[in-house]
This record gives C-alpha cells, sequence and structure tokens, in this order.
C-alpha cells in the first residue's frame, strides 16, 4: 500500500490536534503504521499550527517534504494558503472559509486578505482539486461552532484518499469527544462528509 | 494516561514521544521522578502527574532545574532509580549539580532527559546539548522515534547502574512531539525503600575526595566504550553498491533513511545510539572503504568532528560532507527537503522541485499572543499609564508574559533566560537613568527570581520589581509550583507567599493587587514609581485559561452610538477579541471570555456586558 500524507493546518484552539489523533487512532486501529508530528507550547497561544499524519505500511518521519502531501486540510484560509507549497498537481486541497484574523491585523500592523476576492481566486488559479467549505457555519447547524474540527475531519473522509473506511474513522471520533457531544459531532462529521462526497462522485 | 500502566506485553498504541519516555521509565521501575517544566519535555511531567500514585512511585515539579537532578542524584544514590528531565536550557540551570554529580556517581540507575528544541518552536536558543556529555564525560544515547525513546530510556537505566553514573539521553522536539506507534513491554514494580549507605570518601566533593573521584569517572568513560560498541541502537543499513556513506544521529537519521527507503538511493547510513563514548570500531569499519561520507546531524557538528578525526586514521582519503562542506547546515532543524537537497547534490540527481505555487500576497502573520482575558494584559497596560508617556526598560522573563513583546503593548526589552529579569534590571538601574522595571512571573520567581531580588535589594538596586502571579506555570500547560498549594502528585501543600518572600529580604514597597481592576492598578505602579529601591508589585489573578473553566462569563459587546472610534481599546490594549475593520471595533463574541478589563479601558464606557453569565 502507498503511503498517505496528510498535513492539517490552522490556528492554535482549533482542535487540529484532536483531529489528528482521530485519523491517527482509526488507522492504529487497523494496524498501519503511523507517524505524525505535532505542535505544543507557546504556538497554541493563538499561533499557527501545523500537524501531520502519515499513514502506510511503513513510514519513517513524522515530517511531509514540500509538495509531498495528499491532502492539505486547512481550518483557516490564510493558513491554507500559507502551506500550498505542502501541496502538488494531485493533493487535495480541502479548507475552511471562515477567517480568524490575527491581533496583528486588529491593532492595524498588517492586513488580511479577502478571503473571496484574493484567497479562495488565487487558491482556484493554483490547482484543480480544491474544495472550501465554511466549517463554522456547518458545525453551527450541527449544533455548535465548537465541532467544525469534526466538519473537516469528515469532509477528509468523504475524498476517499484515506486507506480507511468510513465507519473506522467515526468510531475513532468516538473515542475521541465526550459521550453528551456525541450525537452533534456525529452530524457536524456527515455535514462534511457529505460537502466532499458530492464532488468525489 | 492510564494506559500506560497497563501490564499488557506486545500492545500496540500510538504514544507522544514524551508518553514513550515515561512507559520506558516505568519499564525500567523508576522509585522516583523530578523535573521543571520546560517545552518540549513538558508532557513528560504532565504524564507522570497523572499516572505516578497509581504506579507507586514519588514524582516531583521541583522548583527549577537544579533541584530537580539534586533531588533525582540522592534518590539514585540511596538505591532509587530516577530520571530528571528538562528542555536543552533547562540543563545548563541543573549543570552545576550534573557536572560534580557525575564525580561521585550513583547506587541505582539515574537517566538525565534533555530535550532539545532546535528550530526553537518554544526555546531562547538552540543550543546542541550533546557537547555537555563532553564536558561532563556523561554516556548520552539519542533516540530516533518514539519506539525507540521508551527502548533507550530502558537500556540507558542499565548502563547507568552498570556504571554507576548518570545516563544522558538526549531527544529533540521531532522526538518528544512526534507521535508513533508503541509496543509495550512487561511493566516493572517501581523502586522504593531507599537506604543511603555513607561514604564520605565517594560522596562528599571535597578536593581530596574529587582528585580520587575524576579518576574514577574517567574509568568508568572507559568501560562504557563497549558498552556503546555493542549498543543495538547503532545500525547499519546497507547498501550493494553505495555511492554515498552517510552517519547520522537523532531526529535527522529519519529523513535520511526516509529518502533512502522512498526514493531507493544508492546510500548506506550507519546509524548513531549511543553518542558519547562513540563506538570508534564500528565507525572505522564502515568508513574504512567508503569514498565520500556525509554526516547528518542537527544543529553542531558533534559527530563531523569525531568522524574527521577517526577518519585521519583509518582512511585519510575519505571525503566527509556536512556541515563543513555547506551541504548542511548547523541553524534550525531538518526535514525531508532539506536532506534531499544535500543528497541529490552529492549523487548528482536531478531534485525536482513539484509543488504548488500561488500567487504571492504579504499574509499577516500569526505569532503566539496573550489570550482573550490574560491578566497579564491589564499588568501591563496599567504600567504604561501609570508611566503616562515616560520612557521605561523593560527587562522580561521566560513564560507567557513574554508575550508582552508584542503590538500594541510593547513592554518586553530586554531577555536572556529565565530569572534574568531581575538581575538585568538590577544592572540597568545601576548604570542608566531609565527608569526600570522587571516582568516576570510567579513559577519564574521561585525558579530563579529570588537571589536576584535579594541580591538587588543588598546592592541597592532601584527599580519595580513586578511578579506577575497568575496562580500556575501557565505557558508549559499548567503545572503546580511552590506558591499553588498542590504538588505533583496531587497533594495539597504548604504554600509560599510571595509577599512574605519580598518582606523577608527587607523589601519596604510590597503590593498586591488584582490587574482585572485597571484603576487601583494604575495606582499601585504610580507610587511603586516613586518608590526609592526596589519596589515588589504582585499583580494577582488567576490565569484567564484556568478561570475559564470555572467560570462563564457573557461576552462583552461595543455600543456603536457610544464608540468614538478612539481606538484606545486596540492600540493601547489589544485584546484578540477587539476586531477592527476600517475604524469600527466591535468583539468577537466566541473570543471574548467577559473579563471587563477592556470596558475600564474605555474612555467613552462605550464597551458594555450582554447580560448575565
Amino acid at each position: 500500500m502507498n503511503r498517505v500524507n496528510l498535513e492539517l493546518v490552522g490556528v492554535g484552539g482549533q482542535g487540529i490536534l484532536t483531529s489528528s489523533q482521530v485519523i491517527g487512532g482509526a488507522a492504529l486501529e487497523k494496524g498501519l503504521d503511523v507517524y505524525m508530528s505535532e505542535v505544543h507550547g507557546m504556538a497554541q497561544r493563538g499561533g499557527v499550527v501545523v500537524t501531520t499524519v502519515k499513514l502506510g505500511d511503513e513510514v519513517y518521519s513524522p515530517l511531509v517534504g514540500r509538495g509531498e502531501a495528499d491532502v492539505v486540510l486547512g481550518f483557516e484560509p490564510v493558513e491554507t494558503y500559507r502551506a500550498i507549497e505542502q501541496a502538488s498537481e494531485g493533493t487535495w486541497v480541502v479548507t475552511n472559509t471562515e477567517p480568524i484574523v490575527p491581533f496583528t491585523v486588529s491593532v492595524g500592523s498588517e492586513d488580511y486578505p479577502s478571503i473571496e476576492d484574493e484567497i479562495i481566486p488565487s487558491l482556484e488559479d493554483s490547482t484543480e482539486k480544491l474544495i472550501t467549505l465554511n466549517a463554522q457555519s456547518l458545525a453551527e447547524e450541527a449544533g455548535a461552532a465548537i465541532t467544525q474540527n469534526i466538519v473537516l475531519i469528515g469532509a477528509l473522509t468523504g475524498l476517499k484518499v484515506l486507506p480507511l473506511e468510513k465507519e473506522e474513522i467515526k468510531d475513532s471520533v468516538k473515542d475521541k469527544v465526550p459521550e453528551k457531544f456525541l450525537e452533534m459531532n456525529m452530524e457536524a462529521f456527515e455535514k462534511g462528509y457529505n460537502r466532499t462526497k458530492e464532488v468525489r462522485k | 494516561m492510564e494506559e500506560l500502566l497497563e501490564d499488557d506485553p506486545g500492545k500496540e498504541t500510538l504514544l507522544l514521544g514524551n508518553e514513550a519516555i515515561v512507559r520506558g521509565a516505568l519499564e525500567a521501575g523508576i522509585g522516583h521522578g523530578s523535573t521543571y517544566p520546560g517545552t518540549p519535555s513538558s508532557e513528560i511531567g504532565n504524564t507522570f502527574e497523572k499516572i505516578a500514585k497509581d504506579y507507586g512511585m514519588y514524582f516531583e515539579y521541583s522548583a527549577n532545574e537544579k533541584v530537580a537532578m539534586e533531588t533525582a542524584a540522592a534518590a539514585a544514590a540511596s538505591g532509587v532509580r530516577s530520571m530528571a528531565w528538562m528542555k536543552h536550557v533547562g540543563v545548563n540551570v541543573a549543570s552545576d549539580a550534573l557536572m560534580t554529580l557525575m564525580y561521585v556517581g550513583v547506587r541505582a540507575g539515574m537517566v538525565v532527559v534533555a530535550a532539545g528544541d532546535p528550530s526553537m518552536h518554544s526555546s531562547q536558543n538552540e543550543q546542541d546539548t550533546r557537547f555537555y556529555s563532553q564536558l561532563g564525560n556523561i554516556p548520552m544515547l539519542e533516540p530516533t522515534t518514539p519506539q525507540e525513546a521508551k527502548e533507550v530510556i530502558k537500556r540507558a537505566f542499565d548502563i547507568s547502574e552498570e556504571l554507576e553514573i548518570p545516563v544522558l539521553v538526549r531527544t529533540t522536539t521531532r522526538v518528544n512531539h512526534a507521535r508513533g506507534v508503541v509496543e509495550f513491554s512487561e511493566l516493572k514494580e517501581p523502586d522504593g525503600d531507599g537506604h543511603f549507605e555513607k561514604n564520605p570518601q565517594r560522596f562528599v566533593s571535597v578536593p581530596q575526595v574529587s582528585k580520587k573521584n575524576h579518576p574514577r569517572l574517567v574509568e568508568q568513560m572507559e568501560k562504557a566504550e563497549p558498552i556503546s560498541e555493542r549498543s543495538s541502537f547503532t545500525e547499519v543499513f546497507s547498501h550493494e553498491e553505495p555511492e554515498l556513506h552517510v552517519i547520522s544521529s537523532g531526529a535527522g537519521f529519519n529523513y535520511i533513511m526516509e529518502a533512502k527507503e522512498e526514493h531507493d538511493l544508492p546510500i548506506s547510513i550507519l546509524k548513531l545510539g549511543m553518542t558519547n563514548p562513540l563506538p570508534e570500531e564500528r565507525i572505522k569499519d564502515y568508513i574504512a572503504d567508503a569514498d565520500r561520507l556525509l554526516v547528518v546531524e542537527e544543529l553542531e557538528p558533534f559527530l563531523e568532528e569525531k568522524v574527521k578525526a577517526i577518519a585521519k586514521d583509518v582512511n585519510p582519503e575519505l571525503e566527509i560532507y556536512g556541515k563543513k562542506s555547506g551541504h548542511l547546515s548547523n541553524i534550525y532543524e531538518f526535514d525531508p527537503d532539506r536532506i534531499k537537497e544535500a543528497v541529490s547534490d552529492l549523487l548528482e540527481v536531478e531534485y525536482e522541485e513539484d509543488h504548488l505555487k500561488a500567487e504571492e500576497y504579504d499574509l499577516p502573520s500569526r505569532p503566539p499572543s496573550l489570550c482573550p482575558g490574560c491578566p497579564h494584559r491589564g499588568t501591563y497596560y496599567a504600567v504604561k499609564e501609570a508611566l503616562d508617556g515616560e520612557e521605561a526598560v523593560y527587562s522580561s522573563d521566560i513564560g507567557c508574559y513574554t508575550l508582552g513583546v508584542q503590538d500594541p503593548l510593547n513592554t518586553a526589552d530586554f531577555l536572556i533566560c529565565m530569572g534574568s529579569s531581575v538581575g538585568a534590571a538590577g544592572g540597568f538601574s545601576k548604570n542608566t537613568d531609565q527608569q526600570v522595571f522587571a516582568f516576570l512571573g510567579d513559577s519564574t520567581f521561585f525558579h530563579s527570581g529570588l537571589s536576584g531580588l535579594v541580591s538587588g535589594h543588598y546592592n541597592q538596586h532601584d527599580f519595580v520589581y513586578v511578579i506577575m502571579d497568575n496562580r500556575t506555570t501557565a505557558m508549559t500547560g499548567h503545572q503546580p509550583h511552590p506558591g499553588t498549594g498542590k504538588t505533583g502528585m496531587g497533594d495539597p501543600a504548604p504554600v509560599a507567599s510571595i509577599e512574605d518572600l519580598a518582606e523577608g529580604a527587607g523589601i519596604e514597597f510590597v503590593e498586591t493587587v488584582d490587574p482585572y481592576d485597571i484603576e487601583k492598578t494604575v495606582d499601585v505602579f504610580e507610587r511603586a514609581i516613586e518608590h526609592d529601591g526596589i519596589s515588589v508589585v504582585v499583580p494577582k489573578h488567576p490565569c484567564a485559561l484556568m478561570e475559564q473553566r470555572a467560570v462563564n462569563w457573557a461576552p462583552y459587546q461595543v455600543d456603536q452610538e457610544e464608540c468614538k472610534q478612539c481606538h484606545v481599546c486596540t492600540n493601547n490594549f489589544g485584546c484578540i477579541a477587539l476586531v477592527r475593520e476600517g475604524d469600527k471595533i466591535t468583539i468577537n463574541e466566541t473570543l471574548c471570555v467577559g473579563c471587563g478589563q477592556c470596558a475600564q479601558v474605555c474612555p467613552f464606557d462605550a464597551i458594555e456586558q450582554e447580560g448575565e453569565g
């Protein structure tokens, strides 16, 4: 089996670590080799968070080289853009369109680009394999904005790039989220799943 | 975490490198663990904190790394297997203890974990801690993966016990914070029932004893040589007709191994598991018939220089590449791309750049920042208000509050290490006419701020010493410390009072204030500035991340009719929940925690709470 490389990018506090552990946990359960890199420490205070998940028969390093991601899963549109060199022509780029404006912009030292007029069109220019979704509104529809990481896990699953079945990933989500929010998270998962499934038909 | 206590040999699970290190220690029967938290080693302590009691061992957060080293040393001298772990710069703090501990040695196994941070993801420097192994004559192992980290820890305990000296295990961020599949072996019962058998001729480091201990240490290191030669962590990954030989250790090995396997490169690799002492015979055998050798190691040319010396004897014609040849750098961590570029140059194969490129925008940076509700923000704002435009030098320290360096607060001007705020503030106050502030947190105060306070008062320095007490060690993940009333084992503890310590040192101006009350805080600082000598101000309010677990305050909002768009809130206070679009200010309700600090900052009372929490 070939190896699958995932790059998850976003902002500290978006549930990116949990997301990568959902995928890693499902892969372990299936008996695959898994190697991941995580971010702990200062960057979690609202900084850029990049985690990787590599799955396969044998995985040698925890980092993904430029152009070698099979999927770039972006939790924030500017961060997706920043990570674009991790993707090549064959890479699926899935991005949340809901921005998180850094404080450097609020205090007037920097500008935040327009998502609609600049970021998304530029992403569309550089790849045909772009899927956009507003994970935050889908999460709110499912019950709470906090489930947006699970919306994105659902979207990743719908791509059918992972060597894992939908049910296997859902089981892993169940292991990672609190019991009382399970239903909400399952609905969030389906919303993301359906968004990419229709593209992949 | 309870999973780590399962005695289920053969079980495979996904562990963070730091969790694998803990499991390794449990499989070695650790009886004592001590640390001061520091990234990337922090999760080792966080994990022990959860399981130490159930396992039956002793674990403590010491006030600093030196104390952690000393308590672990006494445990091992008493026959109890012990481990002390810390980040790379923590080893500097503990090094005074470690250097002479090597002379007196230990009786049960003692392992020191030094977690390096190439690329400085969470650190003030990226020093290569491996050089301590040479400075102190310390046997050293370098694991490459979480699985290997677990095995290396176990082996390090055995080596330490055999040689009766501590063993250093050196990791880096991509081992500590990598997560991989780890297979459990048998769990061992924790060491206990220590007894210290006196032997002053060995354990009391007066000159006549040390004169005997140093030759003993050198002898023990000679005994370590065959151990290194036999180490199963040292391994050759051969190729039938290699065009390039590689010697590597640590996290850097993973990338060269990946390049070899996935691109089928004609290279052979010697991975070194034990890197002090080096297995010289194996290195000689490996390079004897080689033509060209690349040394792959992160940071300094630690192996490269030694391999060059070895090659002079056995293969003077060998061409050696690495840092000195410019193929690799001694700056920042490696990644698959950096290694591929170096190797493709040496193998003369085309390195294909196959990745997307997008139109270049000036993307906004996203530095880490103080959280919404962070009490440090109120403190910094109040200091500036009290100064009323007067210039001051802000001597900062290591912790969340260092983030005051960002716009718009700009309350960090000088920082070198843990505890440096206070010593440097004294130096600034004696050598300039400027108003001086020292900022440090409660945990850092107990770590290394106390001696600076006593020294500064004795030498009649003149500055405002701001001890920002948020009741925890926040940046590394909320570990308790001597001022919190809780131990690493989760037991209640006596509380050390910062105020009493300051008064005990003879400080006349000691005031505590809640920085959520901005007006009062400004007043305290105004008086502290006026005071001659060191004035100690303790802004005291729990870390917002901790407090928000217990409370649920309604968010604030901006009354657009009252707002005069003066931008004092964003330009002077700068909470990240305040959003400015054009001239309009709004509050991001998801981020706002309802602390109310910004409402006090607004000159027009335009910021109001939305209702009851």
